[in-house]
């Protein structure tokens, strides 16, 4: 196990998963500082959803450490891990489609988590005023009483970063976040994100190019489970390796 | 905005709902039966408790069990225990060999009453057993299942085998349930005779109140954010766990709460029925339990009431006249239901009827409805 360091907000080290002996993270190691977007690329299959779904508890790691704030996350359970400030989107919209808007973002605000607290939870102005902030943030504020099934895929996306940004988690964990978005959508979503990246430390993964240039702070490119190469923008792009496996094609 | 409406505890389409059930059970239903086919309506209902249970956990939280019987059925024997203990003085068991334990027990040799038995002696206990009992069977089965994220077809096969396991018990331990003939000849309660119709009446409609107790209870539930989470779960329910809930929990609460639901039905049943036997625990009363709610509409609580209403008095009528052919009736009723009407009668009514019914009243109302009427088909 790792000692906290808090020059770093998120220490990942020898992190492996395997999956009846295929290694999909093999001894990964990648440390997050306060305050950055660290964009993770690769091919198909390099393990970057893996490496998340590692971090918030959804996959069970074979071997390794993940460290957030100085708590060992891969002892936790799920819920636990996101009270200790970690949100993850996923890459697939993940909304309530029978639920109205506001009802989403409802559910994802951080009260009332236990099953007395659920039944006993009241709307208070204090929570209509967050869920009214945070709707504008992402553009539905005239939608909180559509319910999210009648949402564009576009919406669909925002809500679901609005329901982690309602939480106000320390790591943000976004998995393709404009993936299969008009143009209009894909410019107001990068709007959108380096908006709320600004306080909080980020890591994303993205295969749009341009999109990542815009917004990383520094990128690790993965490759067959291990880190191929890792620095700023500039210098993945320009590292053979890279060039070879992942943007030259 | 638009919080105050949905935050409601009864919106007004809910309150007339409320309020015709209401009338139906209490004025309707009595009026027009006489004390058999009311004491026959207040069976009905009791299985009404079982399928309001359902649509919280299966309708609203996408845990379909097979095994809701099996709390039923506690319920039901927990007051049964009591009612046999009252009825088994020693004058009225005087002919046994040993007097003041329940028949059956003397019949399979047992000469003294089982420890576990004892505390069915006192009303108050036996009540609190009668809801406490399937709930702490429930949080056992729950945390054993749920933690485990078992869930879906599997969940249901479980709780299948549960409903078969408690009927084999039953039957097999004879001395200490009754066996197959369950525990039988209740007579009185608190030395009130059950039995007259002066009294079957009276339990129709304490019955009628507890139903309603029992409907207030889950409207509370679905009109909070618990119930939000529920449907929120059966949809996503990754999103849900990865907001911060610990998903298991909910489900183990609703499971619980659906069994005490069901525990209160069980033991009017037996007051009213006047016996509790293990053929009401197993796979096919289960399993009935379901099509109930499945045919009332499984998202609906009022909707589970007809459903277990209908269901009910159609099983009556089509098995007096045709009792071959009921089963396979049942089976094409439940296949229809989820085929053409998943969300049952009360879909069909919000769907089909109320809309249509609505266009009439605002055309009725109108001042001059004929000429409008005679109007619209020819532009």
């Amino acid at each position: 196990m790792s000692v906290h360091n808090p020059n770093f907000v998120l220490m990942v080290e020898g992190l492996t998963v395997s999956f009846d002996g295929f290694k999909a993270v093999d001894d990964l190691s990648f440390y997050v500082e306060p305050n950055e977007c660290r964009v993770i690329i690769g091919p198909n299959g390099a393990g970057k959803t893996t490496v998340l779904d590692l971090i918030c508890g959804r996959t069970k790691a074979t071997a390794g450490s993940v460290n957030f704030k100085g708590n060992e996350l891969l002892n936790m359970r799920e819920d636990q891990i996101v009270h200790a400030g970690v949100g993850r989107k996923f890459q697939t919209p993940s909304v309530y489609e029978d639920l109205t808007v506001f009802e989403n973002l409802e559910l994802s605000y951080p009260k009332g988590h236990g099953v007395f607290g659920a039944l006993a939870f009241r709307r208070d102005d204090t929570v209509t005023a967050r869920i009214q902030e945070i709707a504008e943030t992402i553009f539905l504020d005239d939608q909180l009483d559509e319910k999210a099934a009648f949402l564009s895929h576009g919406q669909k996306q925002w809500l679901e970063i609005g329901m982690l940004l309602i939480q106000d988690p320390e790591l943000l964990m976004l998995d393709e976040p404009v993936a299969g978005m008009s143009v209009a959508e894909r410019k107001k979503t990068a709007e959108l994100l380096n908006r709320i990246i600004q306080d909080r430390s980020v890591i994303v993964i993205e295969h749009d190019m341009g999109f990542v240039e815009d917004i990383a702070t520094r990128v690790t490119v993965l490759h067959q489970g291990k880190t191929l190469s890792e620095g700023s923008m500039e210098r993945v792009q320009n590292d053979p390796k890279v060039v070879e496996v992942y943007l030259g094609h | 905005m638009m919080t105050n409406a949905s935050n409601r505890f009864l919106s007004r389409s809910e309150l007339i709902g409320f309020a015709v059930l209401a009338a139906i059970i209490f004025i309707v239903l009595p009026v027009m039966l006489d004390t058999f086919r009311l004491n026959l309506f207040g069976k009905y209902l009791t299985y009404a408790f079982v399928a309001i249970g359902l649509v919280l956990c299966w309708g609203a939280g996408g845990i379909l069990s097979l095994g809701q019987g099996v709390f039923f059925g506690l319920g039901g024997y927990c007051m049964a225990m009591f009612l046999k203990l009252e009825a088994s003085t020693p004058e009225n068991t005087a002919i046994q060999s040993t007097p003041g334990i329940p028949d059956f027990m003397d019949w399979n040799q047992l000469t003294a009453l089982p420890v576990w038995w004892e505390p069915f002696k006192v009303l108050p206990l036996a009540l609190l057993a009668v809801v406490l009992v399937p709930v702490v069977f429930a949080f056992i089965i729950g945390v054993a299942m749920f933690t485990r994220r078992v869930g879906g077809v599997y969940f249901a096969i479980i709780t299948q085998a549960f409903a078969a396991i408690l009927t084999i018990l039953i039957i097999g331990q004879q001395g200490y349930t009754g066996g197959v003939n369950g525990i039988t000849d209740l007579r009185t309660l608190l030395g009130w005779d059950i039995r007259t119709d002066e009294a079957k009446e009276v339990l129709y409609y304490v019955n009628g109140v507890l139903l309603f107790v029992v409907l207030f209870a889950a409207q509370f539930v679905r009109k909070s954010k618990l119930g939000r989470l529920l449907i929120a779960m059966r949809d996503q329910e990754d999103r849900v766990r990865f907001s911060g809930y610990n998903v298991a929990n909910f489900k183990i609460f609703v499971f619980c709460l659906g069994a005490a639901f069901a525990g209160i039905g069980g033991a009017m049943f037996t007051l009213q029925v006047g016996f509790m036997s293990p053929t009401l625990v197993g796979i096919v009363p289960s399993i009935e339990m379901v099509i109930f709610c499945a045919v009332g509409g499984r998202l609906s609580i009022l909707g589970a009431v007809y459903g277990a209403l209908l269901v009910n008095w159609a099983k009556t009528t089509f098995s007096e006249s045709f009792p071959e052919l009921w089963l396979l009736g049942l089976g094409g009723l439940f296949i229809a239901v989820v085929m053409a009407f998943p969300n049952g009668l009360a879909g069909i009514w919000a769907e089909q009827i109320a809309p249509r019914l609505a266009k009439l009243t605002k055309s009725g109302g109108a001042s001059v409805p004929l000429p409008d009427a005679a109007k619209s088909p020819a532009e």
